[in-house]
């Protein structure tokens, strides 16, 4: 059996790159939605909830419209950075940030909530700045927070489909990922393959998962 | 001589119950005050203004010539520009730092945190987590953390209400000793009179945010007279 490879290293590059920026972002946002006491903060914080629940195809619609060259964000983009966002990589990439925000920004809020206000206080009283802070006090103590996020977030990014399908299409090595080539492999009756492609998948997140919950067990006998 | 000032106002809730801390006092470096009242008096309150963790909503901190707040000026010092060392009722050891870890963390010299916790007599566990400490030996760590800055202002927040009595006293005249030779200012708050009158120089009592006595210890009563730890130093 041929075994196309390049879909696998589609999706993995897509998980990287939107685990790694989902995690840069998400952290301030996490810090703000879990120590303001703002009443804006529900507001948008159901907003960033609403990919949770929102049909995939539904959001990669409004997604299109945004990143398409005439759309508000895709002709930004474009006059600033001369940058097509719909059907290329960089487009899938902001797909996938949207799709996979909640589970990012979730486990980071609980992480940061989980942290004692005393530990901060403590090391604000010792002369550190809140930067320091953040960066030898909370984030050490949220491990497992930050661990659950990138896990949850690189699975659920690397078997994206609806949302994928409609900003990227399925363009070879660019932006047909594994959970396209399964669909692909179905409709033209080609079974073994599908297996294939769906069982790597599979295993994938096992292993994630499997990870995740090592990682938890081992923080919580800490 | 230098004076640690302080009157502060702040309006505070204990359940559906508001008042107002407003409470003023001076007091010289080098002494020992102790805040005494029921709970939800506003000692702690009081002591978290201090340390600037919180912001009064009017009056003012001076400590010798430096002003940490003035409500009329507006100027308000963060905790990080306040001299000030703070042990928390909990602690508030950072968990995945040990012993060392955390007093190095605020002095950021290893002579002086072996100096430290020669002082608190922590140096033989410098190793451990503060998961594998006793509540008297993760006091003591607080306490040598807290001293790390060499603050003007050493502020105890309650620092023995989860120890036993016998572990109350015993750590109560180490820390007569650590206040005695390092001759820092320091405020303790706690709800136990016997506990005050043994360590402090002078007491104020809270009631409801209001100072309703103040002075040398022994103004307070006999049970003070003759409880006091020796001093060593």
């Amino acid at each position: 059996m041929n075994l196309d490879l390049l879909p696998f290293l589609v999706s993995l590059r897509l998980g990287l790159w939107v685990t790694v920026l989902l995690l840069l972002l998400c952290f301030p946002l996490a810090w703000v939605f879990a120590r303001s006491r703002g009443r804006w903060v529900p507001w948008v914080e159901s907003l960033t909830s609403l990919p949770l629940v929102l049909s995939p195809t539904v959001l990669g619609f409004y997604l299109l419209i945004l990143l398409s060259p005439r759309g508000p964000l895709g002709s930004l983009f474009y006059s600033l950075l001369h940058v097509r966002l719909a059907f290329t990589f960089a487009g899938i990439v902001i797909a996938g940030c949207v799709s996979s925000l909640p589970f990012m920004l979730s486990a980071l809020r609980t992480g940061v909530l989980s942290v004692p206000g005393h530990l901060l206080d403590a090391s604000y009283t010792l002369g550190k700045s809140r930067l320091e802070t953040i960066l030898r006090i909370v984030i050490p103590n949220m491990r497992s927070s930050i661990v659950a996020g990138v896990v949850n977030t690189f699975a659920h990014t690397i078997g994206a489909f609806g949302v994928v399908l409609m900003i990227g299409g399925s363009i070879p090595g660019v932006t047909k990922v594994v959970s396209i080539a399964v669909y692909e492999k179905v409709e033209s009756l080609d079974f073994s393959g599908a297996h294939v492609y769906s069982g790597i998948l599979v295993l994938v997140s096992y292993i994630g998962v499997l990870l995740l919950n090592r990682i938890q067990r081992r923080e919580a006998r800490r | 001589m230098n004076m640690v000032h302080f009157d502060l106002k702040k309006q505070l809730r204990a359940g559906d119950h508001l008042f107002h801390l407003d409470a003023a006092y001076c007091l010289q470096e080098g002494a020992f005050l102790g805040i005494r009242g029921a709970s939800g008096s506003g000692k702690t309150t009081l002591l978290r203004c201090l340390a600037g963790l919180c912001r009064p909503d009017s009056g003012c901190t001076t400590v010798g010539a430096e002003t940490w707040y003035s409500g009329a000026t507006g100027l308000f010092l963060p905790p990080q520009r306040r001299s000030v060392g703070f042990v928390f009722q909990e602690y508030a050891l950072f968990p995945h730092m040990t012993v060392y870890g955390n007093v190095f963390y605020a002095t950021g010299d290893r002579a002086r945190t072996m100096e430290l916790l020669e002082l608190t007599r922590m140096d033989t566990l410098a190793k451990h987590f503060p998961r594998e400490l006793s509540g008297g030996q993760k006091q003591r760590t607080a306490v040598a953390r807290a001293l790390g800055r060499k603050p003007r202002l050493l502020l105890l927040d309650e620092p023995f209400s989860a120890l036993d009595e016998d572990l109350r006293r015993s750590l109560g005249d180490e820390l007569y000793r650590i206040q005695a030779e390092t001759r820092v200012t320091a405020i303790l708050v706690s709800h136990s009179r016997e506990e005050i009158s043994r360590l402090c120089d002078e007491v104020l009592e809270l009631s409801e945010g209001r100072i309703v006595a103040a002075g040398a210890e022994d103004r307070f009563g006999p049970e003070a007279r003759g409880r006091r730890a020796p001093r060593e130093v």
